[in-house]
């Protein structure tokens, strides 16, 4: 229990997803004009990353790694196509469950939904999962709080820029790049968690 | 040799259609791999190829493609060149690869070439989306570069690996700053890019939601 | 040929075609996926064999210019430790056994209690491979210790070499990590890497006394100087120094080794 708290806030704030890896950057920036539109991507991702972290961990284990499927067989080079794979159709399989059975949320979330089969966060989820050997156990925990991360980074900077649209930025500086300077205050705040351990 | 045409879909998106500062498309990538030049020289060569190639495949059967599967074949075709393209680069240039970790296999889900592919290779014939990958490729590059190239001089006063300016440790003059090696110093670089650009091309300054009124005097 | 004329000519959105092109397209990049992977997996294995055994000599500074890393390492010897009772293990082929992947593999790990992962790794295989250098006689001169512990970010891999008395630290390295450039990144800085030359691991009572302290005593054979501004990433790199030393890494091993018993 310790280890999975420790786990999730790692995830949220030490190694936030948009924050310290930049991940899913291009959503991150593009919709992020207004809060209620962030919420509802926020909530989005999450849901997809707690379903795909540990869906693709179980396609790793069962079929990729060495000698799972076949004594000798190492089909891990096939990764990263099955991975995108589980997400897209994963994101396809929830658009129809939501249409079907929560259409409140469905409206609320259509039109980013097809949106999230790109987002890099989703996909980076996934491989950094891979990368450091997670359990099953603990790539439900990583997919929630990696998702919850981002989520968090996105509303936060949906605030601001509420905000600062009526601020007087320089001419130039207006739109794209005042937001990337923004975000890049932002990222260093957050490196203020660097090295919390629990 | 080269037509109008063909000169324009390159030379368009390296300034005045740069697919980072104007269309906000493949961001991710071009923060994380930044702090050395080396690194963004191999992301983007494995960028523009991937791009390249899966234009030209995509174009290549953009009529005979059912469009209820379109998004799916193009992620497959994505999907298989950037593993080809990863094995490519573990086999012959290991250490590079193992530095670019997961930002290779993120290539996949980079908006540039699912953007390209549908916004342009679904449309146009074979060696023009070639040309058009080639193009939004190099426009990546040049921006990855360029901002390998301050955060590497001065976070470790090195260009692709060779001193440029001595540092403090090693007996010379220079103090690396620190914050250039972080990440958030390329937002900062990015940043104050595009401001130069659209200083430089005023055409793609954004129109302000909220415009400030200007206070008349009495 | 009138067979793919009638599959051009079909409608786009009918059934048929769906099926046939997503088949088709599977078929083609399965082909250039599996032709990629499997004709390049030589030279990948080779590549990664060869960055380890890199990495092995420059911690145990035995890289030379001139030579290759083939030729320099025959005079490496590999061999898989069993931790808890510091024997060698000889029915495990080093050439073979890959610790980090052991350490993740139920049957092959050990899952540490709080109490005893002090270098924050939760689990580790139950063996290990070590690297036993020998001189021109044959006889042990160096032996060099795989280590990995969390810093600030990052779990650091590194090696540890120590001298035939398995107390004398004669190399340290990291090989793979991820802490702040600048700052605990220093930790692959030649000069800081240097400081450990010649200091010993164990006090004259056998208990660890290695340490990363602030403004260490240069003379002192226990204390190693700490990076000025990386005070977690240091932590780090003392608690793995301890946990690897101690009861629960290889310190059964070395018990043995500075007894006198077969290296």
């Amino acid at each position: 229990m310790e280890a999975a708290l420790s786990l999730f806030f790692k995830a949220v704030f030490v190694e936030n997803m948009a924050l310290t890896f930049f991940l899913g950057m291009c959503t991150f920036i593009a919709i992020s004009k207004k809060i209620s539109t962030a919420i509802g991507l926020g909530i989005a991702v999450l849901v997809v990353q707690v379903i795909t972290v540990p869906a693709n961990n179980l396609i790793l284990n069962v079929f990729l790694k060495e000698n799972a499927l076949l004594e000798g067989v190492d089909l891990r080079f096939l990764g990263l196509i099955s991975y995108i794979g589980v997400i897209a159709a994963m994101v396809q399989i929830l658009e129809m469950f939501l249409d079907k059975f929560v259409p409140a949320l469905y409206n609320a979330l259509g039109v980013f939904l097809p949106l999230i089969t790109v987002n890099c966060a989703i996909l980076g989820g996934s491989l950094f999962m891979v990368e450091r050997d997670y359990t099953f156990g603990e790539s439900v925990v990583y997919g929630f709080g990696s998702g919850f991360g981002w989520a968090l980074a996105i509303v936060a900077l949906a605030g601001v820029r509420e905000k600062l649209k009526y601020s007087d930025v320089p001419q130039g500086l207006q739109g794209l790049g005042i937001i990337f300077i923004t975000v890049g205050l932002m990222s260093l705040g957050f490196m203020a968690f660097s090295g919390i351990q629990l | 040799m080269i037509n109008k045409a063909q000169r324009e879909v390159l030379v368009d998106p390296l300034v005045d259609n740069n697919p980072i500062t104007l269309q906000i498309l493949g961001i991710c990538s071009a923060l994380a791999v930044t702090s050395s030049l080396k690194t963004a020289l191999l992301m983007a060569i494995a960028l523009t190829t991937v791009l390249a190639f899966s234009n030209a495949s995509i174009s290549s059967i953009r009529n005979h493609v059912p469009s209820n599967i379109r998004i799916i074949v193009q992620m497959t075709i994505i999907a298989s060149l950037v593993i080809v393209v990863d094995q490519v680069l573990r086999a012959y240039a290991y250490d590079t690869a193992k530095q670019l970790s997961v930002f290779v296999g993120l290539i996949i889900t980079n908006c540039i070439v699912m953007g390209r592919a549908e916004a342009y290779a679904m449309k146009n014939g074979v060696g023009m989306s070639f040309l058009d990958g080639i193009g939004n490729g190099l426009g990546y590059s040049l921006l990855l570069i360029v901002v390998a190239f301050f955060r590497e001089l001065f976070g470790s006063g090195t260009l692709y690996g060779y001193e440029v300016m001595k540092l403090v440790k090693n007996g010379g003059w220079y103090e690396p700053n620190g914050l250039m090696l972080l990440p958030p110093s390329a937002f900062f670089i990015i940043g104050l890019l595009i401001w130069g650009i659209r200083v430089w091309k005023p055409a793609q300054v954004e129109q302000p939601d909220f415009k400030i009124h200007e206070q008349h005097g009495h | 040929m009138s067979l793919i004329r009638d599959f051009l000519d079909m409608p786009n959105d009918s059934t048929q075609k769906t099926v046939i092109v997503a088949t088709l397209l599977c078929l083609v990049c399965s082909v250039l996926v599996s032709g990629a992977a499997v004709a390049l997996k030589p030279i990948q294995a080779q590549n990664k064999a060869l960055d380890k055994k890199k990495n092995i000599l420059q911690i145990a500074g035995l890289m030379q210019a001139d030579k290759t890393v083939d030729e320099l390492f025959s005079q490496v010897e590999a061999r898989v430790v069993e931790l808890e009772s510091g024997d060698y293990a000889k029915d495990i082929d080093p050439n073979t056994f890959d610790a980090r992947a052991a350490a993740v593999d139920p049957t092959q790990n050990v899952v540490l209690t709080r109490a005893q992962d002090i270098a924050s790794i939760k689990r580790r295989a139950k063996y290990a491979t070590v690297y036993l250098v020998r001189n021109a006689q044959q006889q042990v001169e160096k032996i060099i210790l795989p280590v990995s512990g969390y810093g600030l970010w990052s779990t650091l891999h590194g090696f540890m070499s120590l001298s035939s008395d398995a107390n004398t630290v004669t190399g340290f390295g990291f090989y793979e990590h991820a802490e702040t450039p600048g700052l605990g990144g220093e930790v692959d800085n030649p000069q800081w890497k240097a400081l450990w030359s010649g200091k010993q691991v164990f006090d004259e009572q056998g208990n660890i006394a290695l340490d990363v302290v602030k403004s260490a005593n240069p003379d002192s054979p226990y204390e190693v100087d700490a990076l000025s501004g990386a005070t977690l990433t240091s932590n780090g790199v003392k608690n793995l120094v301890h946990y690897w030393a101690g009861a629960h890494g290889f310190g059964p091993y070395l018990e043995k080794a500075r007894s006198g018993g077969e290296l």
